[in-house]
């Protein structure tokens, strides 16, 4: 193991056991008539720590409820306000139970109760203030990449991507792996005619018939849809098949072996290699959408305990991520040169000859023990803190339960 | 020609390679993992598109990352562009309906 994966930061403890790289505290709206006022106190909070997420139906989803308690769980998250209207299914008081279970400050409240949208704000401001004064006595401990998780998809792809991007990250997910570390890459809708790949590199026999039936289920899905996961600008910038893109963005899982797959939501068993299938499960609404936006994959890696996500985009994509940092990478140097201020990293300098893959692995590596040692990706240094949790329906079984 | 044309070579089994930069008819200089130093493009090529390694007769499996990413419906002569033209998926039909350059799908009507 080379020096950069040895490296060490203090992260934060959690009562799981598990250690956080960011001391987050989470204001989540339990509807969209409570968005203005959970936004109007994180704005108002005036901490950069201080993160909105929220669930926009009334009508609740299983899905969408396991996400947010996901998050509330997240080894990067200190603390939760929960902030509902008053009348909606997901309740903000239970949300709050759970965070106090992780012994994580929480409150909650409905803004009727409270007398509506100014008192509401007040109220909630007043505990923010109080609780980022207890979460600075946060107890430090020392971690490394051992205890990291890293979630990598990729989103506006060009050709670069199955070329260098990808290819970057497949070679650092090796790393991670061999440090004891956890890889987690997405997108099995973008592995289509590779069942036989990964079924080879599965670690075991349980993890190949995981992944031959999810690798089914995308293909029965996309089928259905008459959609592969390829749009006409793939096409356009020289991507002639499904096939093609497919094996472009399934090197960015590297070579280790693939210890199983897991739902969203559900975070890995142990270390190692995994896949994350975001595709829903058949239901009687059909399919529904798979990842409607990059946030949204964003979001289903972080659900599953990502410390820090990795956006491969070669077009330049600009968005960031709440509560995980998002590290956004692209194998284009044109757009690595014009997009310099939402860029983290070139990868292009495997292309041109100026660095090799390993150089540019461990240069990634070495930027991911930076952010995790506190250091703001750009897109968080910028604000980016999107989020995007929407109506699915996916069990957290990975096989048909046997009945 | 006296400008530098370059594609990347992925695999060494690879038939097609991918064009750094648009390509003209010309001598083409292979990176990555290539077996011979350089290629003389027959047609223009792309940026991102590939270009033929060899002459591919119809119906073979065209060979990237050395795996089969779809078929040749046409046969394709060493050095020229390799798109939609001249290949399909084994899988997805939709995109064999495609306009070539563009990307833009042709079955969908705006009436």
């Amino acid at each position: 193991m080379n020096d950069i994966m040895k490296r060490t930061w203090l992260g934060y403890a959690r009562k799981n056991g598990k250690k956080g790289i960011r001391n987050r505290l989470l204001v989540i709206y339990t509807v969209k008539c409570a968005e203005h006022v959970a936004r109007q106190i994180v704005e108002r909070s005036g901490s950069d720590d201080v993160e909105l997420v929220g669930f926009d139906g009334c009508t609740d989803n299983q899905y969408a409820v396991n996400q947010i308690i996901s998050l509330i769980r997240h080894p990067n998250v200190g603390a939760v306000l929960a902030v509902g209207l008053g009348c909606e299914y997901m309740q903000p008081e239970w949300l709050a139970k759970i965070a106090v279970e992780e012994e994580k400050p929480a409150d909650w409240f409905f803004i009727q109760n409270e007398g509506g949208t100014q008192k509401a704000i007040d109220r909630g401001l007043k505990w923010i203030g109080r609780t980022l004064e207890e979460l600075k006595h946060t107890t430090r401990v020392e971690m490394g990449f051992s205890d990291l998780v890293i979630g990598a998809e990729c989103g506006g792809s060009d050709y670069t991507s199955g070329l260098a991007g990808n290819v970057v990250v497949g070679r650092f997910f090796d790393r991670l792996v061999d440090a004891g570390g956890s890889a987690v890459f997405e997108e099995i809708v973008e592995a289509i005619g590779l069942d036989w790949f990964l079924t080879s590199r599965a670690a075991d026999e349980k993890a190949r018939a995981e992944l031959q039936h999810t690798y089914d289920k995308a293909l029965d899905y996309c089928r259905h849809a008459r959609q592969y996961s390829i749009s006409p600008g793939n096409f356009a910038g020289g991507l002639s098949t499904i096939e093609e893109k497919s094996m472009g963005a399934v090197v960015k899982s590297g070579t280790r072996p693939i210890q199983g797959v897991i739902k969203v939501s559900c975070p890995p068993p142990h270390p190692g290699l995994w896949l994350l299938d975001s595709t829903p499960d058949p239901y009687f609404m059909d399919f529904g959408i798979t990842n409607p936006s990059d946030n949204e994959g964003l979001m289903d890696l972080t659900s599953i305990g990502a410390h820090i996500v990795f956006l491969v985009t070669g077009r330049g994509n600009v968005v960031g991520n709440a509560v995980a940092p998002c590290i956004k990478i692209t194998g284009n140097a044109d757009t690595y040169a014009r997009m310099i201020d939402d860029m983290d990293f070139n990868a292009g300098t495997t292309l041109d000859g100026s660095m090799s893959l390993a150089e540019s692995a461990d240069a990634l590596a070495a930027m991911a023990a930076d952010v995790a040692s506190g250091t703001p990706s750009k897109s968080e240094a910028l604000g980016h803190k999107e989020f995007h949790i929407l109506y699915k329906y996916q069990h957290k079984e990975v096989l048909p339960c046997e009945s | 020609m006296t400008k530098k044309q370059t594609a990347f070579v992925i695999e060494r089994a690879d038939t097609v390679a991918t064009a750094l930069e648009a390509l003209e008819p010309g001598e083409v200089q292979l990176l990555g993992d290539s077996p011979v130093p350089s290629i003389t493009a027959v047609t223009e090529v792309p940026k991102g598109h590939k270009i033929a390694l060899r002459d591919i007769p119809a119906e073979e499996n065209i060979i990237k990352y050395a795996i089969p990413i779809g078929r040749a419906t046409a046969d394709i002569p060493a050095g020229s562009w390799v798109h939609l033209h001249v290949m399909r998926s084994n899988y997805d039909e939709r995109s064999s309906h495609l306009d070539v350059r563009t990307g833009a799908p042709k079955d969908t009507k705006y009436e």
